[in-house]
């Protein structure tokens, strides 16, 4: 029986990295990016572990924050959209206005 | 385990590109590379039904979702590298690996025990499983979730819908203004030039040459020319003169280096002598059309 242990490591890698991305990145569709990046890394984690348990309820719970990510990518998406349109930049440090 | 030695590094690579790529797109290559090694990666861990899922939903939708968009936003889409806050971007790369060491420590201190394994989970087939659990235990989370996805589907349709405020102009109403715009500002009162289409290029992204030799800019499409993917008449000229001399060298004869400043001219600074020579010429005459044909 394989030890899922490298898994589990490697989805902690995926997480910091993706973490990094969303706080360096100023594109806001590469930030997002990062954010599926991160989302992917637990959906491994939990893959692992009902691998580990012999149960299916995590591949279940990966299922659902599949579910949840296309959710959030297409109203992410469209809020994107609607802050190109009305400033012409996808960039986070464009959209600022609040802080004036 | 094979496969996962041969993907984790390239995952990781793939993850840490998108952290150091400019361009949008290329970050969602790179992220459809590490979500198919995922996917790959879930078949091995016994998730037959998350591996399918992960290709048709995250590679098939999602992605394409996201080069959608980036298309839409298009060209200026690429990063800037101009920090707003002084040392931000440095003490998120700390942050980061704080984080990453924080979890691996705690994966490392503890210890997972035996693997139980799918073998008896799956036994009646993964997908029947998955229903049972689905449909049994998380029930309520399942109808939550159609819930979910219609809020999403129309909060996006809100969002992404553009209310017109004035009515649509017609082709009669362009007409009326091309027309008042040549009468008060002398604009040019037909179509924009075609561009340039040459003998061995008729691409939309070469411009074409005004009489002088100068490249027109108006013949060419504005998102091109600030996308900087427009061939320069120049180069153009360049690319003549190499498959001149390949064509001239057998050739020979005396007819030769007066074609080549023919060929040259045509696309530089002097066309019209060019013409002059290349057509109306004594003696080169023969050489040049034959040449023209080949080009």
């Amino acid at each position: 029986m394989t030890d899922v242990t490298p898994y589990v490591v490697l989805s902690a890698i995926l997480f910091s990295i993706g973490a990094v991305g969303v706080l360096t990145r100023r594109n806001a569709i590469v930030v997002f990016m990062c954010v599926e990046l991160m989302l992917n890394a637990c959906n491994l984690a939990l893959v692992a572990f009902a691998k580990q348990h012999g149960n299916l309820d995590g591949q279940v719970a990966a299922f659902f924050v599949m579910v949840v990510a296309a959710a959030e990518v297409v109203v992410g998406l469209a809020i994107i959209m609607t802050i190109f349109r009305t400033r012409r930049s996808a960039s986070v440090d464009d959209a600022s206005l609040l802080k004036y | 385990m094979t496969a996962f030695w041969i993907l984790a590094p390239v995952m990781v690579v793939c993850a840490l590109g998108i952290l150091v790529v400019r361009k949008a797109v290329h970050a969602a290559l790179l992220l459809a590379t590490v979500m198919i090694s995922l996917a790959v990666l879930y078949a091995v861990l016994e998730a037959p039904f998350l591996f399918v899922v992960q290709i048709i939903v995250y590679t098939g939708a999602i992605l394409m979702l996201f080069l959608f968009v980036v298309m839409l936003v298009g060209v200026d889409a690429s990063d800037s590298l101009v920090e707003t806050i002084r040392g931000q971007r440095s003490a998120a790369v700390v942050a980061g690996i704080a984080l990453g060491a924080l979890l691996l420590v705690g994966v490392s201190q503890l210890s997972l025990g035996a693997t139980v394994g799918l073998e008896e989970a799956n036994a009646g087939g993964n997908i029947e499983g998955l229903a049972d659990l689905l449909f049994s235990r998380y029930v309520l989370v399942f109808e939550v979730t159609a819930a979910l996805l219609i809020t999403a589907a129309l909060g996006a349709m809100v969002l992404a819908h553009r209310e017109r405020t004035s009515a649509k102009p017609g082709q009669a109403e362009l007409a009326a203004q091309r027309v008042r715009d040549f009468g008060t500002k002398g604009l040019h009162l037909g179509p924009l030039p075609a561009p340039g289409v040459y003998a061995r290029h008729n691409a939309v992204d070469t411009p074409a040459l005004l009489p002088d030799g100068t490249p027109a800019e108006t013949s060419v499409s504005q998102t091109l020319a600030a996308r900087g993917t427009i061939r320069h008449a120049p180069d153009l000229a360049d690319d003549i003169e190499d498959v001149q001399r390949a064509l001239g060298g057998p050739a020979g004869g005396a007819g030769t280096p007066a074609d080549t400043s023919a060929g040259s001219g045509h696309n530089t600074e002097n066309p019209s002598t060019g013409n002059a020579t290349g057509a109306g010429g004594p003696g080169a005459s023969g050489t040049g059309t034959d040449e023209e044909a080949h080009r």
